[in-house]
């Protein structure tokens, strides 16, 4: 059957692949973009786990919320991200550094 | 092993697979396809654990939504692949390092002997709901006021987002809408007073067309 530790070794190794692909894509703000939505995916399947073998809700309400806020964010991420290419026609996170003293 | 567990492992490998993949095929349009399958299968999961409302969600607002709005920004965007890869592999072995460390301490935390344990029963078929009801009974209760606040930052970011992308286009031939609204009907129209007159006998009514106008 199903437990607890094979979801939450199952998240364990999604947010594993998700901070490695942010070590090794610090280049390309579209795909870090993506890697963070493997972050926030891999914490709710924690949520649900938990609430699912502890018999409580609240995990999942929590998901809901993680939910409309990661769209929220993936919407303005994504409108800066064209804005940024609109001026600097980059989005290479090396060439981002006019703030740079 | 059951069957449940068989289906577990199944959509586990291709979620971790195509997450893998996500973050390290070359093109950005096939990394957002791969983040599609990515969520798709993990909707498959969640399923598994009872989580229909949530999963349904997942699909809809992940796969319909927010996965339609990184492949229409990837297209938009006319991005040089090749400066974005330099430094992968100098970064790949920091990557994995700091991934496989991450994974071996979580994975000490979790324990491998809790696998063991027997599977509860689904709690909301315990309370005799189905599970949009259950967590219905909790989002519209205790959490009230949270689900509002949700909602109002949902608008916030959709009024936020247009500004963000508007771009004001000069050079392009478009209605002054203001400028149609205030218009004065006497600019457009010129109302002229002429004579009713008769048809003149034996003359073509054509040649005194013009004659009625005043100046």
């Amino acid at each position: 059957m199903i437990t607890l530790a094979h979801y939450l070794t199952f998240s364990a190794v999604l947010l594993c692949i998700a901070v490695a692909g942010i070590f090794i894509n610090r280049k390309n703000v579209i795909v870090l973009l993506m890697a963070l939505e493997l972050l926030l995916l891999a914490v709710n399947t924690n949520f649900i786990a938990f609430s699912r073998f502890l018999g409580n809700p609240d995990g999942q309400v929590f998901v809901f919320f993680i939910l409309a806020v990661a769209a929220a964010e993936a919407a303005i991420g994504l409108a800066i991200l064209l804005v940024l290419f609109r001026n600097r026609a980059t989005i290479n996170v090396g060439e981002i550094d006019s703030l740079k003293g | 092993m059951s069957v449940q567990l068989f289906f577990f492992y199944t959509f586990a490998v291709i979620t971790l697979g195509a997450a893998a993949a996500v973050v390290s095929v070359r093109n950005p349009v096939h990394a957002a396809l791969f983040l599609v399958l990515t969520f798709f299968s993990t909707a498959c999961t969640w399923l598994l654990a009872d989580a229909e409302f949530l999963a349904v969600a997942l699909v809809l607002v992940y796969v319909g939504a927010v996965m339609v709005l990184f492949l229409f920004v990837v297209m938009m965007l006319d991005i040089d692949i090749a400066p974005l890869r330099e430094g992968f592999v100098r970064a790949l072995p920091v990557g994995l390092i700091v991934a496989v460390i991450m994974l071996v301490e979580m994975l000490s935390l979790i324990g491998v002997r809790s696998m063991e344990a027997v599977q509860s029963v689904d709690p909301a078929l315990a309370a005799g709901m189905s599970n949009t009801e259950w967590l219905a009974m909790t989002l519209f209760s205790r959490f009230l006021l949270p689900f509002e606040v949700a909602a109002l930052i949902l608008t916030v970011a959709i009024i936020a987002a247009i500004p963000l992308a508007l771009r004001p286009r000069l050079g392009v031939k478009s209605q002054s809408v203001p400028r149609q609204v205030n218009v004065d009907p006497r600019q457009r129209l010129r109302i002229v007073k002429m004579r009713s007159e008769a048809p003149v006998r034996g003359q073509s009514t054509e040649a005194k067309l013009g004659e009625g106008l005043e100046p």
